[in-house]
């Protein structure tokens, strides 16, 4: 291993920094004098140092990045909305939007039906818990990990040779020609989707399935009396009272398939018609030197999510209302 | 969001009811096929990763010329493919490095985010201040808000102002910057989540310490910080896989010398895509801390998923 002495002593150097500073802020709020507002100043020393950092690792620098969107490249000359208007006209810039549209119609809806499906299935079933940990553990590895595991999933050889993956493995037994899967415009757009719905599919399902436990029994033994089969139980019973929680893990799911990267990033680099909205953001930015492009883009993204920001928003101002 | 407590004597009537009930459903939903199509959706969620592992310990030839499931005709096995892909040429990932690296970047990030989370949650919670729910409202937003927005402008401050350059001659200093970047970013959706539990503890506590002259100092140590522990637990092994499995921070504000497991596999799969020997085992040793966090931990993981609202 190279370096590792010094990156242990930054190993040591961040954990005694935590000391110190915890230790720091603790001692100056017990010992400030009482007679210097002692209250107030302990409120200060609380929530000073977050707020410090919300501002100027998120607040100063998105408020800098809607500054750039608006400028050049090299951030000097401002060029108007031309990088928005990039973003809307040109093949390229239009290529982002299409396939991160593609992306929020398909995901949370198939994992969210995939994790309802298979939460209903395993509900009261022996070993649930078990059953659980097959869908759940992609949720625990990174987006690169995942990737990596697909991508030697859908890894192509010729057709005349022996396959590696596995998809054209069946793809071949089945008589079919093999395809260089992830080269293919549009589809590889759809198997990159696969890939973070085999990610969130586990969230959904955990998620779901503690709100299906929480289904009043009387409701299902009601209802079972009344003689309703298992199809209009769900439709009539478990899907309404579940309702509530498949939004919040819809909203979520779709969130998360906003900000996707790394799955693209790892998959094909954007490469091959498959960017979408966050990785160009990246590429743009950091690889292609057009940061007033990447600039627009994170804008974007920003103004994508907004609606779920103001909707949160407001329920939790009605919340702590009735909370009082 | 105020503390509701099910009095004790009505639980052993609910348990009793859900055991009959459950006695019933299970009936029902174990039919043949529920159980088949079940089992269908957990090999198909199962196999890819399965045939990543197996395949990581497959002699290099074997992986490129077979499918994986072909060895278990014709068994083959090898540690070869993780000595490359640790210890090998720096050409083959030298993963070790990068697997160092990660730890370097978690550890003290998740530390200082639970602890700034917990001082803001506190205050957030139980002190009482103007511009109090303002504050709440917006650090509850700025979850949502994409970290994208804040990449650009914030590397350029770590690359004007870093005055470290000359204490620190192998470069190993700029863990800081990704410190600093987690921490930020990290800081609304721990304050959230930590608000949520503090919040809900009995406000009856804090009075009475406050009547026994405690300050907000004692009692944030001596009763709200004993009581969150679960919490904290949960919460720090949440931020501990994000951060573990990040990739958009470290690829931004890692340099060669400091950059985490992930973004040198992403490397490896972009420049060396089709050499499976190393990506398998390379994606395996990624894995390893997750999944044994998650396996072991899985419960406090869970009520950490399960309170984590909007992460993305």
């Amino acid at each position: 291993m190279e370096n590792w002495e010094p990156k242990l002593t930054m190993l040591a150097v961040g954990i005694v920094a935590f000391v110190v500073v915890a230790g720091a802020i603790m001692l100056i709020v017990d010992n400030w004098p009482k007679r210097l507002f002692r209250d107030q100043a302990q409120i200060f020393w609380f929530i000073g140092p977050p707020v410090a950092l919300v501002g100027f690792g998120l607040v100063y620098p998105a408020i800098n990045t809607f500054i750039l969107s608006f400028k050049d490249p090299n951030g000097t000359a401002w060029v108007g909305l031309d990088n928005y208007k990039w973003i809307f006209t040109d093949p390229d810039g239009l290529l982002n939007v299409r396939n991160t549209a593609i992306w929020v119609l398909l995901t949370p809806i198939i994992s969210v039906a995939v994790g309802l499906i298979y939460a209903l299935l395993i509900d009261k079933m022996r070993r649930e818990s078990l059953a659980k940990i097959f869908v759940f553990l992609p949720m625990a590895i990174s987006g690169v990990a995942a990737a990596i595991i697909w991508k030697f999933v859908f890894a192509y050889r010729a057709n005349r040779f022996e396959q590696i993956g596995l998809l054209n493995a069946i793809t071949k037994k089945l008589g079919f020609e093999t395809q260089q899967w992830l080269l293919n415009a549009p589809w590889n757009t759809l198997l990159l989707i696969v890939v973070m719905i085999w990610v969130q599919a586990g969230f959904a399902m955990v998620v779901l399935s503690a709100a299906i436990k929480g289904i009043p029994n009387d409701m299902i033994e009601a209802a079972r009396l009344d003689g309703v089969n298992a199809w209009q139980m769900f439709w009539k019973i478990t899907l309404p009272t579940v309702r509530p929680t498949v939004v919040v893990v819809f909203v979520t799911i779709t969130i998360g398939v906003l900000k996707v990267f790394d799955i693209v990033r790892t998959m094909t680099g954007g490469n091959y018609d498959t960017s979408v909205v966050a990785n160009g953001m990246y590429f743009y930015a950091f690889v292609g030197n057009q940061q007033g492009w990447g600039s627009a883009l994170a804008v974007f993204l920003f103004v994508l999510v907004t609606p779920v920001v103001l909707y949160q928003v407001r329920q939790l101002r009605r919340q702590r209302l009735e909370a009082r | 969001m105020s503390a509701t407590v099910t009095p004790p004597t009505t639980t052993p009537s609910v348990v009793a009811g859900a055991n009959a009930a459950a006695g019933r459903v299970k009936k029902k939903m174990s039919s043949p096929v529920a159980s088949f199509i079940a089992v269908i959706i957990a090999i198909v969620w199962t196999v890819p990763t399965f045939g990543l592992a197996l395949s990581s310990f497959r002699p290099e030839r074997d992986i490129k010329t077979t499918g994986w499931w072909t060895a278990f005709s014709n068994p083959s096995f090898t540690l070869d493919n993780y000595r490359e892909v640790l210890f090998g040429a720096s050409s083959s990932g030298r993963l070790a490095n990068f697997f160092l690296n990660s730890l370097v970047i978690t550890v003290p990030s998740v530390m200082f985010s639970l602890f700034f989370g917990a001082l803001a949650a506190y205050a957030l919670s139980w002190m009482r201040w103007r511009l109090r729910d303002w504050v709440f409202i917006a650090i509850f937003a700025l979850q949502i808000v994409p970290l994208q927005m804040a990449l650009v402008p914030l590397l350029k401050i770590f690359s004007s102002w870093y005055p470290f350059s000359e204490l620190d001659p192998q470069g190993t200093g700029k863990f800081l910057t990704i410190w600093i970047a987690h921490v930020c970013f990290g800081m609304p959706l721990v304050t959230y989540l930590l608000h949520n539990f503090m919040s809900d503890l009995p406000s009856e506590l804090m009075e009475a310490a406050r009547v026994d002259g405690a300050d907000h100092a004692r009692i944030f140590r001596s009763i709200v910080l004993p009581l969150i522990v679960p919490a904290l637990a949960s919460i720090g092994i949440f931020q501990f896989l994000y951060i573990w499995n990040d990739l958009l921070v470290g690829l931004v504000f890692g340099t060669t010398e400091t950059k985490p497991l992930t973004a040198a596999l992403a490397d490896l799969a972009g420049t060396r895509g089709n050499e499976w020997q190393r990506l398998t085992a390379g994606a395996f040793v990624s894995m390893i801390v997750p999944l044994i966090v998650f396996i072991s931990l899985q419960r406090y993981f869970v009520r950490g998923l399960l309170a984590g609202g909007l992460k993305g």
